[in-house]
């Protein structure tokens, strides 16, 4: 029987093998909360019986504050069972400022207005505080009844395949997110042709992972794919496992697992975090997909994670890279089975100066690009000039992409079209060749930290107001980090006068507040820091701030 | 040790020699360390005065200004 929405394997899970592992999770003591599917959807049924208590009914927005736990999951699936659309947003930690952080989700609930927040008791009082005035309920984990019975839910018409499932947010230049929308019809037709690629089908693989749910690569790679395909999964918290790296692996061992994805940077900081005393009867034999994810991939990186983790069983054969993003449900190419990620080395002058990837002779400067492997079977893919032609083989330009797994459009704004000729326009750069993809940049300059996508206009916004900075005189961008496998952030400003930089202090008070802002309202910190003197920033012939330019000088001055 | 590790943070991990990083400085609220770097200033700690952190006392809490990490440290020692 073909099921055609989320709804339908659910309930063919809980009604077939009702006690089979559906989600773990785990903690860095060890401890484990094992749920199967009858427990994990009776406690979905709780949140769906909350909302419908609360007057929430299809198709109605719910958005979950909470941090990652079966809880969060549970209650996107409660949203789902009732035809409301579910969206996880990103907790506060003890970095983030909470006036910022409420207020942004103030402003996101009231423009896309959401109907219903689910959080736990904790942040309960502030996000009351926050939402107040706005037609919104609050429903906490900690109030919820143990009433819902999944087979009311299952016994209702499944929803038609082409509305939406839920949203997937993903960061936007003006601040404001934007709300991806998949329709139920887009999902499964993603994970049916990505659990082939990936060799995920049979109930014996089991997914292991610490990203967070709020990112397309945690949402469906590590949470909705295994519950549509029926394989376990274990979950821990990212805040956890920053801490102690090692229980990923140590979770890998006891569970048997036999996929992970992870970004780029966690195969640095694991291979240079984590002690080899810490892996005592750590066992990663059975690992046979760790697929690299959602940024920039260093050949390094797998190079460096191999040799650290092979004598605990690791294999090359397991290292794989995807190109994925929300707008496409998640992946759009994939290593193929039974290949090794294929690395390209091209010609650096040309392609800097010519925008082809042509490979490196002899002794000519050279650059070492990954693919990211072939395209989904439902997926195609093409490389767009400057001119909006299709370019051949080996050239540079804008990847776009059509398939049958798009969203449906952005959330409550019209005003965004993202695609040419009914292809979808990823902003990113890169070239085919051979039928495989590799991805060489953006097109704007969007930094990507550990995972983290971040716009540099948004970080040099918040920098304007900076007590001795002169306004509008600030420049912020990535620098990639080949030790740490990602990008750090750079900041120049200039100072108002040439005397605050003659003292130390004045200077430091300059640095210390720019860096406190950054670091309360965003996800990230700035590696550097740098203070200038008045006019020194290279600027356009029409007076802005050149940002390519300026980094351009900041990485010569770096090499030096 | 307190000077050794502020000379670290400052050429090591945010590369500027001349900042002037007081002992009560919030590290993280600053955008200093963040929760990546952190295990990298651990390691650093370890290394340099033969100190061993399980990994459970890594947290903010214990690391968020000059003034805990050494009272922290000296606290171990003692023991």
């Amino acid at each position: 029987m073909s099921r055609r929405t989320l709804i339908e394997y659910a309930q063919y899970h809980f009604e077939e093998h009702p006690f089979r592992s559906a989600v773990t999770f785990v903690h860095a003591d060890g401890s484990e909360l094992p749920h199967n599917y009858f427990t994990f959807f009776h406690e979905a049924a709780d949140y769906a019986a909350a909302l419908e208590g609360a007057g929430i009914t299809a198709g109605d927005l719910v958005v979950l504050v909470m941090e990652q736990s079966v809880s969060v999951m549970a209650a996107f699936w409660g949203a789902l069972l009732i035809g409301a659309l579910p969206s996880i947003f990103p907790f506060i930690n003890e970095k983030l400022d909470a006036e910022h952080y409420y207020s942004s989700i103030r402003q996101l609930i009231g423009f896309e207005s959401v109907r219903a927040v689910i959080t736990f008791a904790k942040f309960e009082p502030d996000l009351r505080a926050t939402l107040a005035g706005l037609p919104v309920e609050i429903i906490t984990t900690e109030t919820l009844k143990a009433v819902g019975d999944p087979a009311v839910y299952f016994a209702r018409p499944a929803p038609d395949p082409e509305a939406t499932a839920f949203l997937q947010h993903s960061s936007g230049s003006t601040g404001l997110q934007k709300g991806v929308m998949l329709s139920h019809r887009a999902v499964i037709n993603q994970i049916q042709e990505y659990e082939e690629a990936v060799d995920v089908m049979s109930d014996w693989n089991v997914i292991a992972s610490w990203l967070p749910l709020y990112h397309d690569m945690g949402l469906i790679a590590a949470f909705i794919l295994p519950f549509k395909v029926g394989v376990h999964l274990v979950i821990m918290s990212p805040f956890e496992w920053v801490r102690q790296p090692v229980m990923l692996l140590q979770a890998i061992t006891r569970h048997h697992a036999t996929h992970v994805w992870l970004p780029n940077f966690a195969y640095n900081f694991m291979a240079t975090r984590i002690r080899d005393a810490a892996l005592t009867g750590v066992n990663l034999a059975e690992l046979r997909w760790v697929i690299n994810c959602s940024e920039p991939v260093y050949a390094e990186s797998h190079r460096v994670f191999l040799k650290k983790f092979a004598p605990y069983g690791l294999k090359e054969s397991a290292l794989r890279v995807c190109y994925a993003m929300a707008e496409n449900t998640f992946a759009v190419t994939q290593t193929a089975r039974k290949t090794l990620p294929r690395i390209d080395v091209i010609d650096r002058r040309r392609f800097a100066e010519d925008k082809i990837a042509a490979p490196a002779e002899n002794d000519a400067p050279y650059m070492e690009i990954v693919s990211c492997g072939v395209p989904l079977p439902n997926t195609q893919v093409r490389v767009i000039g400057v001119e909006g032609t299709v370019l051949p083989d080996r050239h540079v330009g804008e990847i776009e992409l059509l398939s049958d797994c798009m969203l449906t459009g952005y959330y409550q704004r019209a005003d965004l079209n993202p695609f040419h000729d009914g292809w979808f326009m990823t902003g990113d750069m890169g070239y085919l060749a051979d039928g495989e993809l590799y991805v060489t940049g953006r097109k704007k300059d969007l930094i990507i930290v550990a995972g983290k996508n971040v716009y540099p206009q948004d970080i040099e916004n918040l920098l304007n107001a900076v007590p001795g900075v002169h306004p509008g005189r600030v420049v912020a961008f990535g620098v990639p980090n080949a030790q740490l496998g990602t990008e750090d952030i750079a900041v120049l400003v200039e100072a108002e006068t040439d005397t605050l930089l003659d003292d130390d202090e004045q200077r430091g008070d300059i640095v210390r507040e720019v860096r406190a802002r950054i670091a309360a309202n965003t996800e990230v910190t700035a590696r550097y820091v740098e203070v200038l003197p008045p006019r020194q920033l290279i600027k356009t012939s029409s007076g802005k701030i050149a940002r390519s330019a300026n980094r351009d000088r900041f990485l010569e001055g770096l090499e030096a | 040790m307190r000077e050794a590790i502020r000379e670290y943070i400052k050429v090591n991990m945010i590369h500027d020699k001349k900042y002037p990083l007081k002992d009560d400085e919030d590290l993280f609220k600053g955008g200093l360390v963040d929760s990546f770097s952190l295990t990298e200033l651990a390691v650093f700690i370890e290394d340099k005065f033969s100190i061993h952190f399980a990994d459970p006392e890594l947290t903010v809490a214990n690391m968020r200004t000059l003034d805990h990490i050494i009272r922290n440290l000296e606290a171990k020692q003692a023991k």
